[in-house]
This record gives C-alpha cells, structure tokens and sequence, in this order.
C-alpha cells in the first residue's frame, strides 16, 4: 500500500493525447505482475489513478495513458525523470493458459480483441502468447479505434504478424491514405481464423463494444466461460477495501478487472449495477 | 460452371445450412466474378439488379458528400454479403461500392432471385430472413458506431 518511487526514463508519443510511460524503480520494485494487472499511480500533489500495465521487463513498468483528467494529464505531460509513487500490482489478470507440456502439439486458439486504449492491458499478452510459438495454434488481435491516427502501439503490428499472429484492424472513421477495413471491431470475427470451440478469447475495451463482441464471439460458439473482459470502474484503493468499484457480489480492484463473461455478463446486463 | 459456383455457395457463410436443393436453384442465377482493385461494382442512384457473396478480397460502401467526395463508410470483406437493394422498390442503391483489393465473389442476379422467391416460397423465407439478419446486424453495428465510444475510454 505504500507508493514506492519510480522515475520515468521513457515517454513515448502514441497518439495526440496517449502517451506510453516506461518508468523504473528507485528503491524497492513492485512485485512480478502479471497481464491484465493494474497499478496505482500517485502524481506527487495531485492526485492517484488505477493503470492497467502495458508493458515492462528488468523491474520496468510501463503504463499507456490518455490524458483525460487531472491525473492523466499529469502523467502526459511529465517530461522524463519525473518520479511517481506506484503500489500493486493488483487484481486478476488475464491468466494466459501454460504452454502445452511434451511434445504435443497446440490444440487452443487465442483471439485478442481489443477497442481504442484497450489494446493496451492487452498488449503484455499478446507479448507472452507470441514469446513462445506453438503456446498456441493460433493468435488473433483485432483491433479497433476510432480514426487510424488513433491507433496505439501501430509500431509493433509487424513484429506481432512476423511472430505469426494474424493482425487485423479496423477504424470507425476513415481518412484519406487508410486501406484497411471501416467498421466496427466485432466484424472483423468474420475474417479471423480460429476455431470457436478451442478458443479463448481476451476482450478490452469500451464497455458497450466488449459486450457486442462477447455476444458476438458466443454466437461464434466461443463458451462464455472462456471470453475475459477487462472492466473499468471506480477504483481507488486498488485492494477491495473501499468498495467503491463494486459491481454486485464482485469488487473489480479485487476480483477484476480481468472477470469471464459467464460472470460479467449478467452484471453488465443489469441497470444501476 | 454452375457446378463450381454451387460448391462456393455451400462454403460460404451467408448461405450456410441450406438445403442442397435450394442451393442448386440458387445457382442458376449465380456466377462467379473477379472485381478487380479499385474497380466499381456500383454507383449510388444506380439499377440495383445484382447482390454479391464477397468470398475474398474487400469492398468499400461509400457516399458522395458535396465538398467531400466519396466518403467511405464501411467496408465489407471475406464471408459477408454486398447489396440488397435489389430485394425492395424502387430497386436502386442507396451507396456505391467500390473494390479495395482483388475481390472473388459469387454475384446473383437480384430479378431471377426474386422470381424464385415467389415461386418457392420457403427459399423465399429462408433467404429474406438471412437478409433481415445481416441488416440488423449492419444496423445494430452502425449504432454502436453512432455512440463514438472510443472518444471516452481509458485505460
């Protein structure tokens, strides 16, 4: 619970108002994360905000951030070497599944479905699936956002499909130079490979789109008890105490944010929750 | 070449889990075409006589906007299904459709489909009830779309 001291070393521009932070520790580290997981972060005289982790390795972390509050804000506009106080990490993750023991050959299907700034907890999974091929069969990240400048992380789509994921995006609204696909990100299911039944799927994102591509992926025949959202709510202590991100019988700092649809989905289906 | 075409219906999705039988009618109205990239299926206000199952490749809807040109709204790609204004008066596309890349499809003429319809009225049943599944599922995606829910999230 105490805010240990990281320096930002790196700051790297993803979009005009998202930027990825990579920061080190000062004195003692965080302990091993997991993906999926989140920290708070303290701005010194600020304020203090849950952020999913994006990334890191060596003791690193880093946190992809849009500037969408005092907060946030804070943490975009600080140059490098400004010190934040980080504690967690916290919550469940996504549990990637161990990689296939012996000499047997992957049978599970990955799909990474990710909309706007929730590619970022999902980008250290993607990394982790990707690290050790035949983990999976296959891996599939579809991403959507709203404009092609609003795309983050554009810079490793290539080392994802030279790893052997199949990589697709879309956009809601397209500019001029933009070949790829318009539409909403659930469609592009249709052009993914996998195969419904030995797929697991990880979806982050707004919350009206995750649950359109929940529904989408169980028509698809995917079980529910095998598509993860990442939900976002009110968390401010990060450790279940205050009860402020309750969503029914769960705490999402503690419980989530990283909760199977056949649990989220009939919480999410229910008003005022 | 209705043999071929007929293997290529049953594979794709949009005609999925129909009987052999229908499908075999379904053919004679069919063919396959190569749309080639950048070429124009159709133009907005245009006769709107033909539909496609797109197999491969992707197409653009699009818009003409005074001032802006042809704003691109959509674009359709492997498995899905292109027009349907050919299935309602006064028969004329409401976007025009251009290919973005080569495209393989499986084109159907929209009168002698109709025809059929009429005259066997349960691959009539079947085909317009996939139809009204796809327009809800274009429409229901455009609403999601309308909300611009990306301009308020975070991580």
């Amino acid at each position: 619970m105490i805010p240990q001291p990281y320096r930002m070393v790196d700051r790297r521009v993803e979009t005009t108002d998202t930027v990825t932070v990579t920061l080190e520790p000062l004195e003692t580290e965080l302990g091993r994360w997991e993906p999926g997981q989140f920290t708070m972060v303290y701005v010194f005289g600020v304020g203090e905000v849950p952020l999913s982790i994006s990334g890191g390795s060596c003791g690193l972390i880093q946190h992809t951030v849009r500037d969408v509050g005092p907060v946030t804000h804070a943490i975009s506009t600080a140059p490098a070497g400004t010190v934040f106080g980080l504690h967690g990490p916290y919550g469940q993750g996504w549990q990637l599944a161990p990689p296939t023991t012996g000499d047997l050959p992957p049978k599970a299907d990955l799909v990474v479905l990710a909309g706007g700034i929730g590619l970022a907890p999902l980008r250290p999974v993607i990394t982790e699936a990707l690290a050790r091929p035949g983990r999976f069969r296959r891996v599939c990240v579809l991403i959507g956002a709203r404009r092609p400048a609003d795309l983050i992380f554009t810079y490793e789509y290539g080392g994802w499909r030279a790893a052997g994921a199949q990589v697709l995006v879309t956009v809601d609204r397209a500019e001029s130079g933009w070949r790829g696909p318009v539409g909403l990100v659930t469609g592009l299911l249709l052009r993914a490979r996998f195969a419904a039944p030995r797929t697991t799927a990880y979806v982050c994102g707004p919350e009206v789109m995750m649950r359109f591509a929940a529904r989408d992926l169980s028509h698809l025949g995917v079980p529910a008890d095998r598509i993860r959202v990442s939900l976002e709510r009110n968390m401010q202590c990060g450790t279940g105490w205050c009860g402020h991100c309750q969503l029914g019988p769960l705490l999402v700092c503690r419980d989530g944010p990283v909760i199977g649809w056949d649990v989220a989905g009939p919480l999410l289906a229910t008003r005022e929750l | 070449m209705t043999a071929p075409t007929l293997d290529l219906m049953a594979a794709h999705p949009f005609l999925a889990g129909m009987s052999r039988q229908q499908l075999d009618r379904l053919a004679r109205w069919s063919h396959r075409s190569l749309i080639h990239a950048g070429g124009r299926l159709f133009s907005e206000g245009g006769r709107a006589e033909r539909f496609w199952l797109i197999r491969d490749g992707q197409v653009a809807l699009d818009v003409h906007v005074p001032g802006r040109g042809d704003v691109l709204v959509e674009t359709l790609g492997p498995g899905t299904v292109l027009g349907w204004s050919w299935l309602f008066p006064p028969y004329r596309w409401q976007f025009g459709a251009t290919a973005l890349a080569h495209t393989h499809a499986i084109e159907l003429d929209g009168a002698g489909v109709r025809a059929l319809c009429e005259e066997d009225p349960e691959l009539g049943r079947e085909l317009y009830r996939r139809f009204i599944a796809v327009v809800v599922d274009r429409l229901q995606a455009t609403r999601v779309r309308l909300l611009d829910l990306y301009a308020g999230d975070q991580s």
